[in-house]
């Protein structure tokens, strides 16, 4: 007997994997909740969203990340390529894209009280830097993975409480050598728009 | 250039797409268009249906029996909120149309205005695409877009809202067709190498199986279809939406697949070992259990909709692509065959279930007139050529079983979403759309009273339609799943009905009430010979069951004949 139908998948793609989705949309309103209610009707979590405009004029990119088994995302994103206004959505595990996310921490700025905490932790160590110095608070800022982000968040919180922190949406790039320009002009010519016959 | 009203571009755009009918309902918010459309009677059927529910089934049936767009207008908030169960059955059963819903000026948009509704977020997961107008400058262009996305690669609706500033501030109106849009890829190119490796699957296979789904009529194929079957020898099946595609009578054509459709083709695809599944999408009323379905058979898809691809069942050979095509590129190349034998086993499975069910059903086996009879009376005094609409229900698969379609776009039915309420006004919908065929729609007690307002509908515009209520006074297919699943708990299905004949004399629309066999042949010549609607209420056997069955969640190979 075959092995077929949803119920009996290969073992690997029932594996739950970090993926990233990469969306070429074109610049319109409402698109975020046509892309979101996808996830939503199938339950599935979104681990971050961003949303930007890329190289080409009209045309935006929704980087998202999400977990989940390959069969899963798949169909998602077969879906999401079904929406009129998507130009097109990758898929992609982590080892075919360049990644980053930025984190902001705010911190009591007695956290200079502590030595050279300051220069040590957080610019040599962890490669963040300091954006702004108040009276009473300090900002300090690092690009990186959602792991050093989280690293550094741990190693800060041993000297003091955090007051304030955000991460970022992930962006990336895939690294394919591939021009969206190009992308776009092939789509803008081919004869699927009719049909052939 | 002389400037116009954005209401009258709109109206112009639609004459440009070729509409000459709408169905619809006016309100506030679509005035301006209505308004202009008062000036374009000549050359715009408008039906003003009694619900807004009305006027989008009757677009669906317009559109499946034509084949083109259907439109239908309706205001905003209610008018708009009316129409999302037909948006979405049309979505769920790809069937192209455009609704047009008015909205609140621009500049209340969101202050929860009187009659306001978010009616683009709300249809967003049930429409193909959907855009609210602002400006009158966009009228042209999006209705332009509209059309072409509606109606191309896997037809589907569209929803357009148009503010009601945008309907009444001037625009210098030229219009242009829509052919391309950049990020819209409606008819995938076909992969020669694709149509090469299925072609050496169907040429070696032993026992293979066609399903023919709603693809084949939505491109046309019939013809191609018959081609590919007479050519290769394959026996053909039906999914819901496909009946009438293939004529019941064509030597090859083996039955209609699914939960209530025939034993033969139900059994056998776990015999097949090659399944060439056209235009259809693996719906679980067709598959049962999908581990144990097909578990014999190579599987080759042929589907314009990627996305349906490898979604329930796993392919072999997928060909993404429109199902004319695909087949035109199979025909050339397949080898001539016969599969007799193959064939005949369908023909002993038949056989089975003429002797444990149908004889029974349409030979006057119960007391009370049988649904099956009816239906099989009907099918033999049209010879299978009428339109038959059918509601949602037990009537609806008896229907499906018994009428002998010989004729294409036939059967027209809410299949995916299952919307009872359907069938009335679907029926005038599509006798408008085809007013020179017969158009009979079947419907059970239960259903004709979710859409029973479009009488009105029917009596004002004298819609030739046939009403046939099969009436056995119980929502006859939850009974009886409470019979067989629950215990014979019959909670919340046995209905005190109206006098139906009493409302429709309120009407003004002929009608009798038939109970009696011998009454049969008499009063269903009358009824189909009569030239006008009719409406026909039969009492039928109260607690009847539909079989075969596949029970819910089973394999297609545990299907019961009792």
């Amino acid at each position: 007997m075959k092995k077929k139908g949803l119920y009996q998948l290969k073992k690997s793609d029932n594996k739950i994997k970090e993926y990233t989705l990469s969306v070429l949309t074109e610049d319109k309103a409402g698109l975020l909740n046509h892309i979101t209610i996808i996830f939503n009707r199938r339950k599935m979590n979104i681990n971050s969203l961003n949303v930007s405009t890329t190289e080409v004029k009209g045309v935006s990119r929704f980087t998202i990340v999400v977990e989940s088994s390959k069969e899963k995302i798949i169909k998602i994103v077969n879906h999401i390529n079904k929406l009129i206004d998507v130009l097109a959505a990758f898929l992609y595990e982590e080892d075919e894209i360049y990644y980053q996310e930025i984190a902001l921490y705010k911190l009591s700025t007695k956290i200079f009280l502590k030595g050279d905490l300051v220069e040590k932790i957080i610019i040599r160590k962890y490669g963040a830097k300091i954006l702004k110095i108040e009276k009473d608070h300090i900002i300090i800022q690092k690009t990186g993975t959602k792991v050093g982000t989280q690293k550094l968040y741990d190693e800060l919180k041993k000297f003091g409480e955090i007051l304030e922190f955000a991460r970022s949406g992930r962006v990336a790039l895939s690294k394919k050598k591939r021009k969206t320009i190009n992308f776009i002009k092939k789509l803008e010519k081919t004869k699927s728009n009719k049909l052939n016959i | 250039m002389k400037k116009i009203l954005g209401s009258e571009a709109l109206i112009k755009s639609l004459l440009e797409e070729g509409v000459d009918t709408i169905f619809g309902y006016p309100g506030g918010a679509i005035m301006p268009i209505y308004d202009s459309l008062y000036s374009y009677q000549d050359k715009i059927n408008h039906i003003l249906t009694r619900h807004e529910q009305g006027a989008i089934h009757a677009a669906q049936g317009y559109s499946r029996v034509s084949g083109k767009v259907g439109v239908c207008f309706a205001t905003s908030g209610p008018g708009a909120t009316n129409l999302i169960t037909g948006i979405a059955d049309a979505q769920i059963d790809s069937t192209p149309l455009v609704c047009i819903t008015g909205q609140v000026p621009s500049q209340l948009l969101g202050t929860d205005a009187f009659q306001e509704s978010d009616v683009i977020g709300i249809s967003m997961p049930v429409t193909k695409w959907n855009y609210q107008i602002t400006s009158s400058d966009e009228i042209g262009e999006i209705i332009s877009k509209a059309f072409y996305i509606a109606r191309s690669g896997r037809p589907g609706p569209v929803l357009i809202d148009i503010t009601k500033d945008a309907q009444f501030s001037e625009v210098d109106f030229n219009y242009k067709k829509c052919e391309r849009i950049r990020s819209y890829h409606p008819y995938p190119i076909i992969n020669d190498k694709k149509i090469k490796k299925a072609s050496k699957l169907i040429n070696k296979a032993k026992k293979p199986l066609i399903l023919v789904g709603q693809g084949v009529l939505l491109s046309n194929a019939e013809n191609e279809l018959i081609k590919f079957s007479e050519i290769t020898g394959i026996p053909l099946a039906s999914t819901l939406l496909g009946l009438s595609a293939v004529s019941c009578d064509h030597k090859n054509y083996v039955g209609y697949l699914g939960m209530h459709g025939n034993y033969g083709p139900n059994v056998k695809t776990n015999e097949a070992d090659l399944i060439i599944a056209i235009g259809m999408r693996f719906d679980d009323r067709v598959t049962g259990d999908t581990s144990k379905y097909a578990v014999n058979a190579k599987i080759i898809h042929i589907e314009i909709d990627p996305s349906e691809i490898d979604k329930i069942i796993k392919t072999d050979v997928a060909i993404n692509a429109d199902a004319k095509e695909a087949l035109i590129g199979l025909n050339k190349i397949v080898q001539k065959n016969s599969h007799e034998e193959w064939i005949n086993e369908f023909r002993e499975c038949d056989k089975l279930e003429f002797d444990k069910i149908i004889n029974k059903e349409i030979n006057g086996f119960y007391d009370k007139l049988s649904m099956a009879e009816v239906i099989h009376k009907i099918s033999e005094f049209t010879q299978g050529k009428s339109i038959i609409v059918t509601d949602v229900g037990q009537h609806q698969m008896v229907a499906s079983r018994y009428y002998k379609f010989t004729e294409p776009n036939s059967n027209i039915t809410s299949g995916g979403l299952g919307t009872m309420g359907f069938a009335l006004p679907a029926a005038m919908g599509s006798k408008i759309g085809n007013p020179n065929r017969e158009v009979i729609a079947v419907i059970g007690d239960g259903g004709i009273q979710m859409t029973i307002q479009e009488l009105a509908t029917i009596s004002q515009y004298s819609i030739g339609v046939k009403i046939l209520i099969l009436n056995n006074n119980f929502l006859g297919m939850v009974r009886q799943w409470q019979e067989l699943f629950f215990d014979n708990r019959y909670s919340f299905t046995e209905m005190k009905n109206p006098n139906f004949n009493k409302i429709t004399d309120g009407y003004r629309i002929k009608n009798k009430k038939l109970e009696k066999r011998e009454d049969l042949d008499k009063v269903i010549k009358e009824f189909i010979e009569f030239d006008g609607p009719y409406l026909l209420n039969v009492i039928v056997e109260k607690e009847e069951n539909v079989f075969p069955m596949v029970p819910s969640g089973e394999s297609v190979s545990n299907i019961r004949l009792e």
